[in-house]
């Protein structure tokens, strides 16, 4: 594998109740999702992937479309859509808002897209105060890490590194038993979602005919979210979206059980804008930003471009041999397993990180457990062939490159390109002769040599260099006046 | 799937998932099994008026008729329990379908510890394809649909799954028969 931090591999490696923690998490979520999939209980699994995949194909396709469509709905309804090409257009967007509605603390549920756009990052240096709600999300936040796992945040750390942390953050007794620890964080995120003045959730889908942002959670988090602050922002990117509402009965038939075994997830919710004429509560503004961040450059190759398609399920990375060995911290971006090693190098550029698409055995089970078959093998295979081709145009060029930069070195410097020269035309005769190497090839020349009649041209570098000739020829002319 | 065979359904669903269904025959019949449930608790009820036709919004423990957000809220937050109804329910996965409305707020479900929906029978669909036939644009209907599969829960420390993390961690259901 080219340039792999392997030495952090064999840390996690070798980190034997880390591995237990991959391991046994990546076990259950394989067990729960099988039993939830199984013929006895989901005969249409097989037809609802294909359809899945269809949908998913139609609408990266006709994207153009569908996000007009998105737009002029959530408009429709209340809302208003804002479209950011980067991250940092996200967050000034966020913070002009923020300023002007003088607001100071944001809650968020957990989201991949902000995590990849490092919002919470940005928002805060400018002393806006965001909290993340999700539970495992919560913990990560207060520990200052990024996500473990796309479904599980936190899965990487104990009820004591729990316990620890929240006794140091928070100032409470250290307390071991999740429970408690469950409830400790409930108090304190209660007080946050009853002050907080902006909701900031992700999406797990964009409904086009209904302008709906829909989200997926088990705890509320989202639900209070989008229901307590007088403000609600929806970040998302733009292949989150679905052509119609009744297209979701086959999303959500497939996301909750490949991602936790779940038929369904406690909570799910269609939102469309802010709050409507006589509604007591909900939020009174709402925002859909729509982000690029490098998602239109995928949509270029028609192959490559069903990475868009992926609904975060987290199947590939708990069925993954590789990321069950090295876990989610080793990955370069907060996208990490098979569908990370596809998508960080679309979006970063193929010779960062080049290992990535090397980091697989190529069992395939990411594409058998994909709910809407994504080929992620065969993604893999062509981004390494892309890879290796980078770095052999990459070798050749930095070479060329380098000679040219000589050259031009050379002949900006008169002085030490004449002395060169000259130095160059008294040494060729002793020189050793360039040519061909091999004896038969020898005679083959020398044959061909006196057969023209000429001696070896080879002999001929010039003893003097055209260097010098404009001096000679224009002898008695001065360079000074020039042809009059 | 046979239709007279959602009520139960839709019970044992919900109870996989740790909720709790009654079943009763007409909507006078309603208060009466909620009365060891109520008892001693904070209740605020929605604005539904299917839970007038029960008789809930009479009871003394209940707070009803909110019109201002910030009461609603303080309320809310006070309460040990919040009474619903429920626009359908999905009896394949024992979930409870709520619209936002005038009569319905969304933190009744959301805030008190406990919360009770209401169904009338006829609200019973048999799944998720269902509810997406029968209603196939929500967002012409309201702002916010939710659908609700049991007691909030989490399983992010170690995998072990605790209930009633940030929404309600108890969940009740009483189908009306007759309604």
């Amino acid at each position: 594998m080219p340039d792999a931090p392997t030495q952090a591999f064999q840390q996690t490696i070798a980190d034997s109740r880390l591995q237990l923690a991959i391991y046994s998490a990546t076990r259950r979520l394989i067990d729960h999702r099988a039993s939830a999939v199984a013929q006895d209980r989901l005969p249409d699994y097989q037809n609802l992937r294909d359809h899945a995949n269809r949908i998913k194909k139609h609408t990266i396709e006709h994207l153009d479309y569908y996000l007009e469509q998105l737009e002029s709905n959530v408009v429709a309804h209340g809302g208003q859509v804002v479209f950011c090409r980067t991250g940092d257009e996200v967050a000034d967007f966020v913070l002009s808002l923020a300023k002007e509605r003088g607001a100071s603390l944001i809650v968020k549920s957990k989201s991949m897209t902000t995590e990849e756009v490092h919002f919470n990052e940005a928002i805060e240096r400018h002393h806006i105060e965001t909290v993340e709600t999700d539970l495992g999300e919560y913990i990560l936040q207060l520990a200052h890490q990024r996500p473990y796992h796309i479904v599980a945040p936190a899965l990487h750390l104990t009820r004591y590194d729990v316990g620890e942390l929240f006794s140091k953050t928070l100032g409470v007794p250290n307390e071991t038993v999740p429970e408690n620890q469950t409830k400790i964080a409930r108090a304190a995120l209660r007080e946050k979602f009853l002050h907080a003045d902006i909701g900031v959730t992700g999406a797990n889908f964009l409904v086009a005919d209904s302008g709906a942002v829909v989200l997926v959670e088990n705890e509320g988090n989202a639900r209070l979210t989008t229901s307590a602050p007088k403000i609600h922002i929806a970040v998302a990117g733009i292949e989150k979206l679905i052509p119609r509402a009744q297209d979701l009965a086959v999303f959500l038939n497939l996301l909750g059980r490949s991602a936790t075994g779940q038929p369904l997830t406690v909570y799910t919710s269609f939102l469309s804008g802010p709050r409507r004429e006589g509604e007591i509560d909900g939020p009174d503004e709402f925002y859909l930003v729509l982000l690029d961040n490098g998602r239109t450059k995928l949509l270029r190759d028609p192959e490559k471009r069903q990475s868009l398609y992926c609904i975060r399920c987290g199947a590939c990375l708990n069925h993954c041999p590789v990321y069950r060995k090295i876990g989610g911290h080793n990955y370069p971006w907060v996208y990490s397993g098979p569908i990370g090693a596809i998508i960080t190098p679309q979006f970063h550029g193929i010779t960062r990180d080049a290992w990535l698409p090397f980091a697989s055995s190529l069992c395939g089970a990411c594409a058998e457990v994909c709910p809407v078959k994504i080929e992620i093998p065969k993604l893999l295979l062509k981004l390494r062939s892309e890879v290796t081709s980078a770095k052999q145009r990459e070798g050749l060029g930095g070479l060329e490159r380098l000679g040219f930069r000589a050259w031009a070195w050379l002949m900006t410097h008169p002085r030490i390109y004449r002395s060169l020269a000259s130095l160059g035309s008294k040494l060729s005769p002793s020189l050793p002769k360039i040519g061909p190497a091999s004896a038969n090839c020898r005679a083959w020349h020398q044959k061909a040599s006196t057969n023209c009649g000429k001696k070896d041209r080879r002999d001929d570098i010039a003893r003097t260099n055209s260097r010098r000739y404009p001096n000679r020829i224009g002898a008695g002319r001065s360079p000074q006046t020039g042809p009059s | 799937m046979d239709r007279n065979l959602y009520t139960q359904l839709f019970g044992q669903n919900l109870e996989k998932l740790a909720g709790k269904s009654f079943v009763v025959q007409t909507p006078d019949q309603v208060a009466g099994c909620l009365v060891d449930l109520l008892s001693g608790k904070r209740a605020v009820a929605s604005n539904a008026p299917f839970l007038d036709d029960c008789g809930l919004t009479r009871l003394p423990e209940v707070r009803t008729g909110f019109r201002d957000r910030e009461e609603l809220r303080q309320a809310c937050i006070a309460a040990d329990i919040g009474i619903t109804s429920a626009d359908y329910a999905l009896a394949e996965t024992g979930t409870m379908v709520m619209l936002s409305s005038p009569q319905e707020a969304r933190l009744i479900s959301l805030l008190p510890p406990i919360h009770l929906a209401l169904i009338p029978r006829s609200r019973l669909l048999a799944n998720l394809d269902e509810l997406l036939a029968t209603i196939p644009k929500p967002a012409g209907q309201t702002s916010s649909m939710v659908l609700i599969t049991g007691p909030s829960r989490t399983a992010d420390i170690e995998q072990i799954l605790i209930r009633g993390v940030h929404g309600p961690g108890e969940v009740y259901a009483v189908i009306v028969e007759n309604a």
